[in-house]
């Protein structure tokens, strides 16, 4: 694992809605070619912390840097240069309802490239063969299962080869098979084409199987309460919180 | 900065050497490739070598280019491509890339209906729709039936909320538009009527067309663009959400409860609305003939002799069907949403579109019934 350059900097970001932070003072680093996953209970701000990272939402105050530009204080054509080299899946998936899978991903290649039609149909054949769906390319949206969705979300977020992609609870609504298909996927392609990944999510199992480094937010806190490894925060015994979630028992301060 | 891809061409022995450097991203090679076809590059040899050494960067799309390349390659008459001093990590881009390329993806593409099939498939669905509205229809009726039989089961509540939407909120639009019309229609009349010297006799004409006609289709053309679109996006919307299954598992009757609020409260202010629109429109005729020199009290008289109490009666009398029909087809056409994000769009459009030719049609047959009575 390459762990020595940075893909994503986030410096004493308060983040949150209307100029109310959800979340203060956070600072953390995300490692280029690592799968950085984001955990917390209901309601957290782990949505809106991802929802700053992809530059949906200003931050109140603080630094967003991605891939050494400053997304947060950008603007404009700057800031959609930089938003070029990330790629977002969402929670719902997303998918432009009124075209096909297919047509789906070649959009942005036909938005930001002059490439001929054939090459960039071959480029979307690629894709849907990664995450397994060249069946389905001329499928409308609507016609898709909730696991296809999200591996055509998945595929559009790749569609410019960008070198970090952002999941929305990846594996929210699917089967523990679909899901575990899901997080092979993302492994494998962390590991053949060196894409950084941040998750948000809340399975365990998936958790365990694809986070190289995990930051676990409190809504009591408003901040980080624990980084590490799967096996570091799995073991932590001195946090009661951290525990608790990934041991799935029931606080019992608050019953 | 990045450095932007290009190509170097040389030639050695039987080969041509090919030298690509810098990063083949989606954007780079987009370049490169309009580069590679439109320029004259080939030397005369039945080599070709790809050297990608000073190649920084290569991505899905760098990979899918080199096969193309290799492919245009092929195409202007070179037997033999290879390629060199490709970094390791990228030749399972390339693999995959070629992979792609060799399949063969045709069978995926559906197939176009025929012309027969195409029609057939939209008169099969005209039918079944049409089947379904008069079902709906049936259904909202015999729901209404009821509901006037045993009043304590309408929600009343919800009712007088969706009156206050749907009519109170209309108000100023009704008003506007109304206004409007009868001062228009006022000045265009005044002009021929001026060659008699009847001019007053506008006012005559405006009271007779707004309470006869102009008010009732009025009010009921703008509810139709404003509420009935309303109720089928609402619906519409409950429909994707599950929130009609919901009440028909809790056991409730999802026409009675959201449909029969909905077509009492529009049943009810269509007339009111209608009240206020002939008046408004009226309004709009008083201010053209006062500033034509006649006395307000005038025009009212005019219009007090003329306009009969049937009149007033015939208009809203319609105005209740046209309650009914603005209601019910907004709710029918968002019952009858399909999955899909523009099906809440294509409710409402058809809501708005059948309201209003409806409206029309009964307009029609209002007309025919009214001369057969002598009205």
């Amino acid at each position: 694992m390459k762990q020595s350059q940075t893909a994503i900097k986030i410096e004493n970001l308060y983040a949150g809605y209307n100029h109310i932070p959800i979340i203060e003072n956070i600072s953390f680093e995300v490692f280029k070619g690592e799968v950085f996953v984001i955990i917390g209970g209901s309601g957290c701000g782990k949505s809106t912390l991802l929802k700053h990272m992809i530059g949906l939402l200003p931050p109140v105050s603080g630094n967003i840097i991605i891939l050494g530009e400053r997304l947060s204080h950008a603007f404009g054509k700057e800031k959609n240069r930089i938003l070029q080299k990330i790629g977002v899946a969402f929670q719902s998936g997303a998918l432009f309802g009124s075209m096909t899978v297919m047509e789906n991903i070649t959009l942005p290649l036909k938005e930001f490239t002059r490439l001929p039609d054939s090459i960039i149909k071959d480029i979307a054949w690629l894709k849907l063969q990664l995450v397994g769906l060249e069946k389905s390319a001329f499928l409308m949206p609507g016609e898709l299962s909730g696991g296809m969705k999200k591996r055509a979300a998945l595929a559009r977020a790749m569609a410019l080869d960008p070198s970090i992609i952002f999941l929305d609870e990846p594996s929210a609504g699917l089967d523990p098979v679909t899901s575990a298909g899901l997080d092979h996927l993302v492994t494998d392609l962390a590991a053949s084409l060196g894409i950084t990944f941040v998750i948000v999510t809340h399975e365990l199992a998936s958790i365990d199987a694809i986070s190289d480094r995990i930051i676990m937010l409190d809504k009591t806190t408003k901040g980080i309460v624990a980084t590490g490894t799967p096996e570091q925060l799995k073991n932590e015994k001195n946090n009661p919180y951290v525990y608790n979630f990934f041991n799935r028992e029931i606080d019992k301060g608050e019953k | 900065m990045k450095s932007l891809p290009n190509f170097t061409v040389s030639k050695e022995n039987r080969s041509t050497i090919m030298a690509i450097t810098g990063r083949l991203d989606a954007k780079g090679v987009s370049g490169l490739w309009q580069d590679v076809t439109q320029k004259k590059w080939t030397r005369d040899t039945p080599d070709l070598i790809l050297d990608l050494e000073e190649v920084t960067y290569l991505d899905t799309a760098g990979a899918t280019f080199i096969c193309h390349l290799e492919a245009l390659a092929k195409s202007r008459g070179f037997k033999d491509i290879s390629i060199v001093n490709l970094k390791p990590e990228y030749s399972p881009l390339i693999d995959l890339a070629r992979h792609i390329r060799q399949k063969d993806f045709s069978d995926q593409i559906p197939q176009k209906l025929s012309f027969v099939e195409d029609k057939g498939k939209t008169i099969s669905e005209i039918l079944s729709e049409t089947k379904e509205f008069i079902t709906y229809t049936g259904e909202i009726t015999w729901a209404l039936v009821q509901s006037l039989m045993h009043p304590k089961r309408i929600r009343w509540a919800d009712t007088f909320l969706i009156a206050e939407r749907a009519g109170v909120n209309a108000l100023p639009i009704v008003a506007l538009i109304s206004f409007i019309v009868g001062l228009v229609m006022a000045f265009q009349a005044a002009i021929p009527m001026r060659m008699f010297g009847a001019e007053l006799y506008v006012a005559d004409l405006i009271g007779i067309a707004m309470v006869r006609e102009l008010g009732p289709l009025m009010t009921a053309i703008v509810l139709a663009g404003r509420s009935s679109s309303a109720f089928a996006a609402e619906i519409g919307t409950m429909r994707i959400n599950e929130e009609i299954d919901a009440l028909t598992v809790m056991g409730l009757d999802p026409v009675q409860f959201l449909i029969v609020p909905r077509v009492i409260a529009s049943t009810i202010i269509t007339p009111l609305l209608t009240i206020f629109s002939n008046l408004m429109g009226m309004l709009g005729g008083a201010l053209v003939i006062t500033s034509m020199g006649y006395p307000i009290i005038a025009y009212y008289n005019q219009i007090a002799s003329f306009v009969e109490w049937n009149d007033f009666a015939g208009g809203i009398v319609k105005c209740f069907v046209f309650g009914i029909l603005i209601a019910a087809t907004g709710c029918i056409r968002g019952y009858q949403t399909r999955s899909g994000p523009s099906a809440v769009g294509v409710s409402t459009t058809r809501a708005v579109v059948t309201g209003i030719i409806l409206i029309a049609v009964f307009d029609g047959i209002f007309s025919i019934i009214y001369y057969c009575l002598g009205i």
